[in-house]
């Protein structure tokens, strides 16, 4: 059985794969890539991110993160001031300062990654150079890389992408007779990571390593014997440099909700070769689960229209999901880049008549969303309090990106997520 | 280049959002990357608004840079006039956009809008938020009133005043202002205009009406208040009705500035701070050590409560606002502490834990360093946090302010009953070290008190690894007790043990004793006693 037999078939021509996106110019109400960190440092337990920046990147890191969480998060900001731009200083020599002064208070860190920002890039500091020259001075202890996430070059989860597109430079070469190893992509919960570990070890894909992994300072090998399979949608920039590698892609849908993980649980299996007969086995447990934590919010979610306003990248996938296995009508899309290959085999599972919005002029789309009138729209913090102030239902969208989402287990949780708003909206009997 | 994980303010041009957001019929134009409108969820998700800031954002994009930036810009204006139609716009750049030099006030005005345009020159690499605001205001404040004649007031029969400062995301102006209003309104003093808050340009353009200016956040209305004083022949008032003296030197202030009576509204007027304080129950709080931080007009105006109204004592006061900091240190010399200006919410950690406060006052930031040191916190000033905006009528100012006040510094402290019968009952199998007192049930255990013991203790011997006030380590006594001076010391109530542990070693070192007995204990508690 091929992965498209394990996803229902499509209506040929007519799904949303051939549809035109809509592009507007204006004003785009979307987080930068730094935002990425706020999980990423998380994940990477030994990591640290250093903005190189101005105040207002350590403003918005704090105000994203939910305001001071944690005692002392392994990310900070190397505020840029007017010395430094009027050369009084010289920014590099303040950036050694900076980091030997950090890297002396922290001394666990195994890995110091320099983030670029709007700033950093129009004053053109090469953060690659610095990177470069601090690594000489502090390795073996302390890996120094680095990469952008300005909001000039990057929308959200880009970040990430960049990240692990410059992660891909740094990862140690595997032998060229090394047996055949799958390396997932993309940052899960690490609840959800060892699920797939345990799954992929029950199907016989023993050899398994995710990117990014839990310590910089373990990398996974790569090589020609190398399979990719992403678990996000963003990370278009990160397969190339991974493929330069001399990986290769395994297409698959994202492994949202019950088909959409055995979908792409399978496109791995179909790459190593695994049984049918094994694949139905050791899935069926997890899909049974799944189909039976998706019931108790199907009610909720079928026929009810949904329109998403750009975010995270993930909207095509999250809208199969709602559309497929919830039966939601879906209204619009809006992504803020979409990656047609990464997405084909979700956007073929849409209707063609949806509209499929890339990047936001967010004036005309907060008309577009008030004319097309949906029960739920999943939209950003920004714009999720006054839309209920008009009475509508929303969902704040970077939940999706933060809580655990992926896999049989979370299928419930995920559509949960979509329920909850719609139930709390009918059982409150409060007037605003 | 300074290294920064939390901070206090942010960049001045969500200052200037600040003021936009206040105020109706205006509109901000921001040139700005694709990112910076994160600052909008401060507005809609920290202060829960029901409508997005009157912000437009040109969101550039690395692809813009090689072309046309200024035409994003104008296209994004003329957009903004359309469809928001305001009376009046700010046009100003982001930290990004100060960088590329795209003149915004330039363009702007070559686009020959039928509305006023209101500039705004933030320098993003050298001022923060607060100062972002006081700018705004005072430059929409001379653009709607400059070159106007003073007005003349002769001939009227009462006085008018403004009242000035009060802004979106300000701690508790919403409250603060009914508050003031009430006592304006007591005094029969009629209101002129309220701004920001509130306002539209329309109003702005009337302030010179007013015979004075009630200025309430210096950070953000004294510059325009100056202006007008100087221009307009206003007064403005220098009080800042915050705690129960001061609400009464300012209705006597303001009274005198319109020329009225004070003495009605003083009497109509009442609060239960004054009482409560006197009340016995209270005995308890005399002496406690407080730590204040925050922005200058609430760290000062919370030390004088704390002194002279609560009978607690000042052991550090400090601002991260570097423009009021000269208020500030001439209000920490006259509690006999030195003024801790900085930024660096580090560096005041640091402070807290040498200065020992058994309350810390302070911002978001503080009440996260005190619930880590398991001290007792309230918060008092900006910046802010959902928790900011209570669903309650809460102001600061004025009389409710003072009773709201009184409730929230002294609740998260032991009440005095309850301290007590502690000491009444410390041998008792229910009341020893282990069990938590009840107003810290919910932070758990033994292990939360040893953490406070070891962070304290840590403290006093200098040992503190920074950013590693959590190190477990067992509580242990140092060398140099005997065992009957340990025993002593366990029967000390937990609450005070380590003080007076520190108080005896700190004793026994300066006069070279050792070991420490149960005579030096002693010595030590008349040494130090109050």
């Amino acid at each position: 059985m091929s992965v498209l037999e394990r996803l229902p078939q499509s209506t040929g021509a007519d799904c949303a794969t051939q549809a035109a996106p809509l592009r507007q110019r204006g004003q785009h109400e979307v987080f930068c890539g730094l935002t990425s960190i706020i999980w990423l440092h998380r994940k990477v337990q030994d990591a640290f991110f250093l903005i190189v920046g101005s105040r207002t990147c350590a403003h918005l890191m704090q105000s994203a993160a939910g305001v001071m969480i944690f005692a002392e998060p392994r990310f900070a900001t190397a505020i840029i001031d007017e010395r430094d731009l009027a050369g009084m200083a010289d920014l590099n020599e303040e950036l050694d300062r900076v980091v030997e002064r950090l890297l002396a208070r922290r001394p666990d860190i195994r890995m110091l990654v320099l983030v670029g920002s709007c700033p950093s890039e129009v004053i053109k500091l090469d953060l690659p150079r610095a990177a470069g020259r601090l690594n000489r001075l502090h390795a073996p202890d302390t890996r120094v890389i680095s990469y952008s996430g300005s909001g000039i070059e990057t929308t959200f989860t880009q970040g990430e992408d960049n990240f692990l597109a410059s992660l891909a430079a740094e990862l140690p070469e595997a032998p060229a007779a090394a047996a055949p190893s799958l390396m997932v992509v993309g940052t899960l919960a690490d609840v959800v990571e060892d699920q797939f570990r345990r799954l992929f070890e029950a199907l016989g894909i023993g050899d398994v390593a995710f990117l990014p992994s839990r310590k910089g300072s373990e990398l996974p090998a790569i090589g020609p014997n190398t399979r990719l399979l992403l678990a996000q949608t963003w990370l278009g920039t990160a397969t190339k440099a991974l493929e330069a590698r001399g990986a290769t892609l395994i297409e698959a849908p994202f492994p949202l909700g019950e088909q959409g993980t055995t979908a792409w649980l399978g496109a791995a299996a179909d790459a190593f070769g695994v049984t049918g007969e094994r694949f139905e086995s050791v899935t069926r447990p997890g899909r049974d689960r799944a189909r039976a934590a998706l019931a108790h919010h199907r009610d909720d979610l079928c026929g009810r229209s949904v329109f998403f306003f750009p975010d995270s990248q993930m909207e095509p996938a999250l809208a199969r999901f709602l559309h497929v296995e919830a039966g939601a009508r879906i209204l619009e899309v809006g992504t803020p880049y979409l990656h047609r290959t990464h997405m084909t085999a979700d956007l073929s599972q849409l209707p063609s008549d949806i509209v499929l919005s890339e990047g936001q002029d967010v004036d005309l789309q907060i008309a577009r969303c008030r004319a097309a009138d949906p029960d739920l729209i999943v939209c950003g913090m920004g714009l999720g309090n006054p839309f209920e102030a008009e009475g509508r239902t929303t969902k704040w969208s970077i939940e999706l990106v933060f809580a655990p989402i992926q896999g049989y287990e979370q299928a419930g949780d995920l559509a949960e997520l979509f329920a909850r708003p719609l139930r709390r909206r009918a059982a409150l009997k409060v007037e605003i | 280049m300074q290294l920064a994980v939390w901070t206090y303010e942010g960049p001045p041009h969500v200052g200037a959002m600040r003021i936009a957001a206040s105020m109706s019929g205006l509109h901000y134009v921001l040139h700005a990357p694709q990112g910076d409108t994160y600052a909008d969820l401060l507005f809609t998700m920290i202060e829960r608004r029901k409508s997005r800031p009157p912000v437009t954002y040109t969101t550039f994009q690395a692809r813009d840079l090689g072309k046309d930036t200024a035409e994003v810009f104008k296209t994004a204006c003329q957009h903004a006039v359309e469809r928001f139609q305001p009376q009046a716009i700010l046009v100003g750049a982001s930290c990004t956009a100060e960088l590329i030099q795209d003149d915004p006030a330039g363009l702007a005005k070559a686009l020959g809008l039928s509305i006023p345009v209101i500039p705004l020159e933030l320098p993003s690499y050298q001022k923060k938020e607060n100062w972002g605001a006081a700018e705004t205001f005072y430059r929409l404040v001379r653009g709607f009133c400059g070159g106007v004649a003073p007005p003349d007031r002769s001939g009227r029969t009462r006085k008018t005043c403004n009242i000035l400062g009060s802004t979106a995301l300000g701690f508790r102006n919403r409250d603060d202002i009914r508050e003031v209003k009430g006592i304006l309104d007591a005094l029969g003093v009629p209101v002129n205009v309220i701004a920001p808050l509130g306002a539209t340009p329309a109003d702005i353009a009337r302030l010179p009406e007013a015979d004075f200016n009630v200025v309430l956040y210096p950070e953000i209305a004294d510059t325009a208040a100056r202006w007008l004083e100087r221009t307009f022949k206003q007064p403005r008032s220098a009080t800042i009705p915050i705690g129960a003296t001061a609400t009464r030197d300012f209705v006597r202030e303001i009274a005198a500035l319109a020329g009225v009576d004070p003495e009605p509204a003083l009497e109509a007027l009442g609060e239960r701070l004054s009482w409560y304080a006197r009340s016995i129950d209270s005995n308890y709080l005399t002496g406690k050590r407080v730590f204040i931080f925050g922005d200058a007009t609430h760290a000062v105006a919370a030390a004088r409560i704390c002194r002279d109204e609560l009978g607690f004592k000042v052991c550090g006061l400090g601002t991260y606002a570097r423009e009021f900091a000269r208020d500030v240190r001439a209000a920490a010399a006259d509690h006999g502490v030195e003024a801790l200006i900085t930024d660096d919410h580090l560096e005041v950690e640091d402070a807290i834990v040498a200065a020992q406060p058994e309350l810390v006052l302070g911002t978001q930031m503080e009440r996260h360093v005190a619930k880590r040191l398991r001290l007792p916190c309230a918060v008092i000033s900006s910046p802010v946090h959902v928790q900011d905006f209570p669903a309650r009528y809460s102001p600061q100012m004025g009389f409710e302010g003072a009773n709201v006040i009184f409730d929230s510094w002294v609740h998260p402290l032991m009440m005095g009953l309850e301290e007590h019968l502690l000491g009444m009952f410390r041998e008792d199998f229910e009341f020893n070290d282990t069990a938590e007192a009840s107003h810290l049930a919910a932070l758990g255990g033994k292990a939360d008190r040893q953490d406070q013991t070891v962070a304290a203790n840590a403290a006093h011997t200098g040992a503190v690894p920074q950013g590693d006030i959590h190190a477990p380590a067992a509580e242990t006594l140092p060398v140099g007790w005997t065992n009957d001076a340990e025993k002593e010391l366990r029967k000390i109530p937990f609450f005070v043990r380590g003080k007076a542990r520190r108080n005896t070693e700190r004793f026994a070192a300066e006069r070279g004793v050792a070991p420490i007995t149960v005579e030096t204990l002693y010595d030590a508690k008349a040494y130090f006693g109050r």
